[in-house]
C-alpha cells in the first residue's frame, strides 16, 4: 500500500453559478510526479489554489500529508512548496533577498536559511546572479529562481503551476532537468499542472486529464495512449458535407470519426490498411481529398479523444489572460 | 522533521520577524533607490515652497500699502489692525508657520494613500498569492504595508519640519517634548490613514480603481480640515466634517505644541481621538485581511 500524499475527495469550487471544479477525486502517492493536463479554464489553477489553501472549497475534502486543507491551513502551508504560474519574485530586489524573504516567511533561523539558500542557488545555477536585481534576469533564470524559492522550506510536496509557461523549447527541457534533479535531491512528491502535452508526457508518472472542472481520465502516459486502442487518420476535404461521416464509418477497421474544425479525425485499428480503402471510397463519392495523414497515438490525440477539443481552444477570463501575457512577456526577456 | 517545520511558524518571535522582513522588503525599494529617495524628499520642499511662500495670506493684511482715500490712517495702525485680523483668524500673525504645521499632516496623508497601491501591485503580480501560500500571518502582510508607509511618512515629515524652519518658520515655542509629541500625533495619523487605504485596497484588483478611490478621498480630507485655513470660517456642514477629521486633530496638536496656538479642548482629548482612530482602523484592516486577502 502506497502512502497517499494528496487525498482529494469530492472537491468542488463554485463561483456563483459557474462550477469551476466539479466533485473531483484522486490520490497522489509518495514519490510520484502527478500531472493535471487540460486547457486554460479547465479547473487546473482553481484546484491548485484550493490544495495550496489560497481558495476555500465550496464542497468536498482534501488532505495534504494527512492534514485537512480547510481545517489545518497553516500546517499545510508550512509543509508544502508552491511555484506559481506567474513570476512572483519581487523584481526590485535581488535574487538572494527574495530567497531570504521566503525563508523568513517559513520562520527558518538565519543560520539555516543562509546555508539552504546557498545550496539552492547553486543547484539552479544562479550563484553569479544572486546579488543582481531580478528585473535583469532572463525568463529561464526567473523560472529557476521561482523553483528555488518554492524549495526554501524543503517541502515534502511541491506544487508547480505551469512550470514552463512561455519558455522556448530548449529552456523548457532545461527546466525539466532541474525539476527532476530537485525531486531526487529532496525526495519530494510533485503535483504539476500543464497544458503542454510534451511536458506531461516526459515529466509525469501519472496524468489526470481535466476538462470543464471534471477529471476525465487518470493513468500513466502509456496507459492513456494504449487506451485509445488504435491509430489516427487525419483527413481534410475540399468539398466535405454532412454525409461524409457515415460513408467513412462504413469502412471496415474504422472505429470512429469526429470532425474538428475542417479536419476529420478518424480512429482506425490499423491506419495503414484503412487509408487506401478510405481514399477510394471518397473518390467514388466525388469528394476531393485535400490532405491525409496517419498518426500513431500521442498524448495530443488522447487529449482530443477524451475532451473532444484541442488544447489550443482556450477559454480564459481577461484577468487570467493578462497574467498569462505578463508571464509570457517576461519569459522572453 | 514535520513537527519542527510546524513549530517554527508559531510564537511572537516568528510574527515579529516575518513582519519586519515584509516591511523591510518595501522599505528597501525606497532606500536602495537613490532617485526615489531624493524625489520623495524633494516633494515636500516643493509643496512648502509653493503653498507656504506663494499663498502668503499674512501679507495681504500686514504687508500691504492699502489706504482709504480721505482717511489718512498711519501705516503702524494699519499694520496692527492687520495683525489683529491675523491673530483672530489664525491664532498667529505668521501664516507661514501656521501652514507649515498643516504641511506636516499633508505629507503624511499623501504618503499614506500610497500604502494601498502596493497591495494592489502585489496582487496583480502574483506576489500576494505567493505570500498567502506561506504560513505568514495574514495580518503581518497588512501591518507591514501600514508600517512601511508610516515610516516613510515620518521621515518625510522630519524633512518638511527642517525645511520649514530653514524657510523661516517660527522657532520661538519649539521644545523637544513638543516635537516628539507632534511626531507621535503624526505617527497615529499615518497609521490610521494607511490602515484606511490598505483596507480599501484589500479587494481591489486594478490600480486604476484604487487611484480613483485615493483621489476621491484625499483632497476632501485635506480641504475639510484646518490645514490651510481655520475651520471657523467654513459653513456649518463643512465644519461638522472638519471637526471629526483626524487631519484637523493632528494639526491642532502640532499648532499647539510647536506654535503655542491655543487648543479648543485639551491635549489629552485630541490624542485620545487620534489614538482611537488609529487603533480602530488598524484593527479593522487586520480583521478584514483574514477574510478578504484571499480571492
Amino acid at each position: 500500500m502506497q502512502n497517499s500524499v494528496i487525498n482529494v475527495d469530492g472537491l468542488t469550487k463554485k463561483f456563483g453559478n459557474f462550477t469551476a471544479v466539479d466533485h473531483i477525486r484522486f490520490d497522489v502517492y509518495e514519490g510520484e510526479i502527478f500531472g493535471f493536463l487540460g486547457p486554460n479554464g479547465a479547473g487546473k489553477s482553481t484546484t491548485i489554489k484550493m490544495l495550496t489553501t489560497l481558495l476555500s472549497p465550496s464542497e468536498g475534502k482534501a488532505k495534504i500529508l494527512g492534514h485537512d486543507i480547510s481545517k489545518e491551513q497553516n500546517t499545510v502551508r508550512s509543509l508544502i512548496g508552491v511555484v506559481p504560474q506567474e513570476y512572483t519574485a519581487d523584481e526590485d530586489l535581488t535574487g538572494y533577498d527574495n530567497m531570504l524573504l521566503m525563508a523568513d516567511m517559513y520562520g527558518l533561523p538565519r543560520s539555516v536559511s543562509k546555508k539552504r539558500i546557498a545550496d539552492l542557488l547553486s543547484m539552479v545555477e544562479l550563484v553569479q546572479a544572486a546579488k543582481r536585481k531580478v528585473n535583469t534576469y532572463s525568463g529561464g533564470m526567473r523560472r529557476r529562481l521561482e523553483l528555488a524559492m518554492g524549495l526554501v522550506n524543503h517541502p515534502k510536496l511541491l506544487f508547480l503551476d505551469e512550470p514552463t509557461l512561455g519558455l522556448d523549447v530548449q529552456t523548457r527541457s532545461v527546466m525539466w532537468k532541474y525539476i527532476r534533479s530537485m525531486k531526487k535531491q529532496y525526495r519530494m512528491t510533485l503535483f504539476l499542472t500543464t497544458h503542454y502535452l510534451e511536458e506531461a508526457d516526459s515529466l509525469c508518472d501519472r496524468i489526470a486529464i481535466i476538462d470543464h472542472g471534471k477529471i476525465i481520465k487518470i493513468g500513466t502516459p502509456d496507459e492513456l495512449k494504449e487506451s485509445l486502442g488504435g491509430d489516427f487518420i487525419q483527413l481534410s476535404l475540399k468539398n466535405g458535407d454532412s454525409k461524409v461521416i457515415s460513408y467513412i464509418k462504413s469502412i471496415q477497421g474504422i472505429i470512429g470519426v469526429r470532425k474538428v474544425g475542417n479536419v476529420y479525425k478518424i480512429k482506425a485499428r490499423k491506419a495503414e490498411e484503412s487509408a487506401p480503402k478510405l481514399i477510394s471510397l471518397l473518390v467514388r463519392h466525388k469528394y476531393e481529398v485535400e490532405r491525409l495523414s496517419l498518426e500513431k497515438p500521442s498524448l495530443d490525440e488522447v487529449y482530443l479523444d477524451y475532451t473532444g477539443r484541442s488544447l489550443r481552444d482556450e477559454e480564459v477570463s481577461s484577468d487570467e489572460a493578462a497574467r498569462e501575457r505578463r508571464t509570457v512577456r517576461l519569459s522572453r526577456m | 522533521m514535520e513537527s519542527k517545520d510546524i513549530k517554527r511558524v508559531h510564537g511572537i518571535r516568528y510574527i515579529l520577524r516575518s513582519l519586519w522582513s515584509l516591511t523591510n522588503r518595501d522599505l528597501k525599494k525606497w532606500y536602495l533607490a537613490p532617485l526615489l529617495l531624493i524625489m520623495s524628499l524633494v516633494q515636500p520642499l516643493i509643496w512648502l515652497g509653493l503653498f507656504g511662500k506663494a499663498m502668503n495670506l499674512g501679507a495681504i493684511f500686514t504687508n500691504s500699502s492699502v489706504n482709504i482715500s480721505g482717511l489718512n490712517i498711519p501705516k503702524s495702525i494699519l499694520d496692527s489692525l492687520g495683525n489683529a485680523f491675523m491673530m483672530g483668524a489664525f491664532g498667529t500673525t505668521d501664516y507661514f508657520s501656521f501652514l507649515a504645521v498643516g504641511m506636516l499632516a499633508f505629507i503624511v496623508l499623501f504618503t499614506a494613500m500610497m500604502s494601498g497601491m502596493s497591495i494592489v501591485w502585489d496582487r496583480r503580480f502574483g506576489f500576494l498569492d505567493k505570500l498567502l501560500s506561506t504560513p505568514v500571518p495574514r495580518g503581518s502582510i497588512v501591518v507591514a504595508k501600514i508600517l512601511n508607509s508610516t515610516i516613510r511618512a515620518l521621515v518625510q515629515a522630519v524633512v518638511v519640519l527642517i525645511i520649514a524652519i530653514l524657510l523661516g518658520m517660527s522657532t520661538a515655542h519649539l521644545t523637544v517634548r513638543g516635537i516628539l509629541l507632534t511626531f507621535f500625533a503624526l505617527f497615529l495619523l499615518s497609521f490610521g490613514m494607511s490602515s484606511l487605504f490598505v483596507m480599501l485596497a484589500l479587494r481591489s484588483k486594478d490600480w486604476q480603481t484604487q487611484m480613483m478611490i485615493v483621489n476621491l478621498l484625499n483632497l476632501p480630507l485635506l480641504f475639510a480640515s484646518n490645514a490651510f485655513f481655520p475651520t471657523k470660517f467654513m459653513p456649518s456642514w463643512l465644519q461638522a466634517i472638519a471637526s471629526v477629521n483626524p487631519v484637523s486633530f493632528t494639526i491642532n496638536i502640532g499648532r499647539y505644541l510647536l506654535l503655542d496656538i491655543p487648543l479648543s479642548t485639551t491635549l489629552i482629548n485630541e490624542f485620545a481621538f487620534l489614538g482611537a482612530f488609529a487603533l480602530i482602523f488598524s484593527v479593522v484592516s487586520i480583521v478584514l485581511s483574514w477574510r478578504f486577502l484571499r480571492e
